[in-house]
């Protein structure tokens, strides 16, 4: 969290500085099946997050010692594109962009039923192409679309939110201000149905009746963003039923 | 039907594509749609990939040959077998390169799957087409995808087949080989890339027939 | 959708194309002059100070510039920096790989810098505060997002669409400035297949193709940048047919790019 400073975050009319109230997200739009090559593939934009999510797999793991002969170990990576943030950033991975990739391969790992492929990977790309607050939840939830349109069985699809403390208020969706000059922010995810948490960080100063709040305000959030999840999966089909399968030949 | 969404089985089997929770609830694993049978009930996913299943047809590619078996790619994530007894072929350990080297495509049957998905697959087995594709052009389409193409008992690579007067070989895994004229592949080819794209449409074969009359132009009906 | 491009061409599908090039046309029915279709998007991403997002055919690549303060190069101390990085990112192509740039990206980031820099595109001395202390950096950043052949050509659209829109602040305080730019570099690669030259090659036409030739040409009619790629070669009058097919192409993209600026 950044130091508290002289910005003034809520107005007089107790609205946030770009006019949300304390529960209201930013919009969020997800596109999918974007790339040509990937296996699945979403865009996503949240607030002025743009984000890239591309799926392959699963596939061999390799080098060879990466293999679980138990199940599929997911690798998801996330960048930061150099011009996504207000100072150019080094292309290439940092400690932060590591731990982020860390601890989103491990939420997915807990939707996708993984025991089913053992040996293999799922390589989850993520290209953070301009950043503003919440990028690692973004591209969570990005991710589980892209997973669900490259056919990867999952048990449940994993949607995530971020709540914080501006001015001693708990608020949902923390905007670039808010998350550099407020006082707490929290990132999670859930499974999207029994909302099992799989992603939890916090950093900033929280009593435990503001997290209870807090997560609160995330949970019901999840219902909204998981919504927003299925109707970028089925923008793209017009279902219908399927023939029984059968052999070809000549 | 969404990763996670519940489903109601109710006289039905549930048999691929649906996850069973600890307390005996069934919930679909894929972005797809419910296919209900007669006895079973499966989730077929819109897009994925391929597993072997014991008595599929498949198209592989040689990838590696070893003293009595070759190793071969079906598409999935994992390489499947075909040893050198499971051949119409006379053939030796350590010559194997004469009846099937890197590159060259076959139609098998797999014959078996373990635990760990290990696969191996069969070229001898009479009266099925099984065989080394010799030419041809290969393309690849998603696995869920197979019955589109061929449609209902094959309506839809038939006519494709006849407006180009093609021979097509459809695995199940995704790979579909096709040979004639050149021409005439470049059209079949364009026609199943069609189908696949529009898999989920509704007037399909309508449009497939629409555009293969507008291709005629282009077809080469010499077939020799 | 994955496409059997990271497979070997058949046969049957190399003849069709060798036979439809005896015609006059590709395997995709363009010409052999003729760019797969161009769009692009200006301003994709607001945080940079210019951007561009293209689509060349099924190509894709994003370009971001970012323009910073920073010390000039002991040898200009009266100019800014131009400096220029591609990354091909493993989302792009099944067989890309994370990590730092390998040699085929960093051919196409100097081959692209060379366009933008030998045009003169950007004056530089404009970009210069406080002779050998402070002067503008310009990065420009491509991140190659979906790979269906010639990027070079990608990239040097979105740049110069990019440098074309960007703004700076020399710092906090100080009024927005549009970049100088004065000219606009455009590049065109061509691939030799058989005997034939063909503009804009996709991923199977490269696959085809054992040379490549890029030249890049301002509006002046002048030739500003030139890169043969790969083992093959070029007899000298088809470099010079290539020269001239590339000033006829650029003219055309040049257009289409004012039209989005």
């Amino acid at each position: 969290m950044g130091t508290p400073s002289d910005k003034k975050l809520i107005n007089e009319n107790g609205l946030r500085l770009d006019g949300r109230g304390d529960e209201e997200l930013r919009p969020i739009k997800i596109t999918t099946d974007v790339l040509e090559r990937a296996d699945g593939s979403a865009f996503m934009e949240w607030g002025g997050n743009k984000i890239l999510v591309a799926v392959y797999g699963p596939r061999e793991a390799y080098p060879k010692h990466t293999q679980d002969i138990e199940k599929s170990v997911i690798k998801a990576r996330y960048n930061m594109a150099a011009f996504s943030v207000d100072e150019r950033k080094r292309p290439g991975p940092d400690r932060r962009s590591t731990e982020i990739s860390k601890v989103i391969s491990e939420a997915l790992s807990a939707a996708v039923l993984v025991e089913q492929f053992p040996r293999t990977q799922i390589d989850v790309f993520i290209e953070v192409v301009q950043a503003d607050a919440g990028t690692r939840i973004a591209s969570l939830t990005a991710a589980s679309v892209a997973l669900a349109s490259a056919g990867i069985p999952m048990r449940d699809m994993v949607v995530g939110c971020s709540a914080g403390k501006v001015e001693d208020r708990i608020v949902l969706d923390l905007s670039k201000d808010e998350d550099n000059f407020g006082q707490a922010d929290l990132p999670m995810a859930v499974l999207s149905k029994d909302k099992q948490v799989v992603l939890a960080q916090m950093d900033g100063d929280l009593s435990k009746e503001e997290f209870g709040k807090a997560t609160e305000m995330i949970i019901k959030a999840t219902d909204r963003i998981a919504d927003i999840q299925r109707k970028a999966l089925s923008e793209k089909y017009k279902i219908e039923n399927l023939p029984e399968p059968e052999s070809g030949g000549e | 039907m969404f990763p996670g969404e519940d489903i109601e089985p109710g006289d039905l089997k549930p048999r691929n594509g649906l996850h069973r929770d600890p307390d005996g609830k069934y919930t679909s694993q894929y972005f797809g749609v419910i296919q209900k049978g007669d006895e079973y009930i499966d989730i077929v996913p819109f897009s994925g990939s391929y597993f072997p299943r014991r008595g599929d047809k498949v198209i592989g590619k040689i990838m590696d040959v070893g003293p009595s078996m070759w190793t071969v790619d079906i598409k999935s994530p994992y390489m499947t077998m075909l040893h050198m007894n499971d051949t119409p072929w006379r053939t030796i350990s350590g010559d194997l390169k004469k009846f099937l080297t890197s590159g060259d495509y076959i139609y098998a049957r797999v014959m078996n799957v373990n635990e760990i998905k290990e696969s191996w697959i069969t070229l001898k087995e009479p009266g099925i087409g099984l065989r080394k594709l010799e030419g041809g052009h290969i393309m690849s389409i998603p696995a869920p995808k197979v019955p589109r193409i061929i449609g209902k008992n094959g309506s839809m690579v038939n006519m494709v087949k006849d407006a180009t007067f093609t021979r097509i070989v459809i695995g199940q895994n995704g790979l579909i080989w096709i040979d004639g004229l050149p021409e005439n592949v470049i059209v079949a080819s364009e026609a199943i890339g069609l189908i696949e794209t529009e898999a989920h449409a509704t007037g399909l074969t309508d449009r497939i027939t629409e555009y293969l009359k507008s291709k005629k132009g282009e077809i080469n009906g010499n077939t020799q | 959708m994955p496409k059997d491009a990271s497979g070997i061409l058949s046969e049957i599908k190399k003849g069709y194309i060798s036979k439809k090039l005896k015609e006059g046309l590709r395997g995709d029915q363009r010409k052999l002059d003729e760019f797969r279709s161009i769009r692009i998007e200006p301003n994709f991403v607001p945080r940079a100070q210019g951007s561009a997002f293209v689509n060349l055919g099924k190509t894709k690549v994003l370009v971001g510039v970012k323009i910073e303060s920073g010390e000039p190069f002991p040898d200009t101390p009266n100019q800014g920096v131009l400096t220029t990085n591609v990354e091909l990112l493993p989302m792009a192509f099944p067989t890309f790989e994370p990590g730092p740039p390998n040699e085929e990206s960093i051919e196409i980031a100097r081959v692209v810098d060379r366009g933008i820099r030998e045009s003169k595109m950007i004056d530089l001395e404009k970009l210069c505060v406080e002779p050998a202390k402070k002067v503008m950096i310009v990065f420009v950043d491509i991140d190659v997002l979906d790979f269906d052949g010639n990027l070079i050509d990608a990239c040097t659209m979105g740049v110069v669409t990019a440098l074309h829109t960007a703004t700076y602040k020399v710092d906090e305080s100080s009024p927005e400035t549009k970049l100088p730019v004065n000219s606009m570099p455009i590049s065109v690669t061509m691939a030799k297949i058989g005997d034939e030259l063909v503009c804009d090659p996709d991923v199977e036409e490269e696959q085809m193709s054992d040379a490549r030739l890029t030249v890049t040409f301002t509006e002046d009619g002048h030739i500003r940048a030139m890169q043969k790629g790969n083992s093959g070669s070029f007899s000298m009058d088809q470099v010079k047919k290539g020269i001239d097919m590339s000033e006829a192409v650029g003219n055309k993209i040049r257009e289409y790019i004012k039209g989005v600026i």
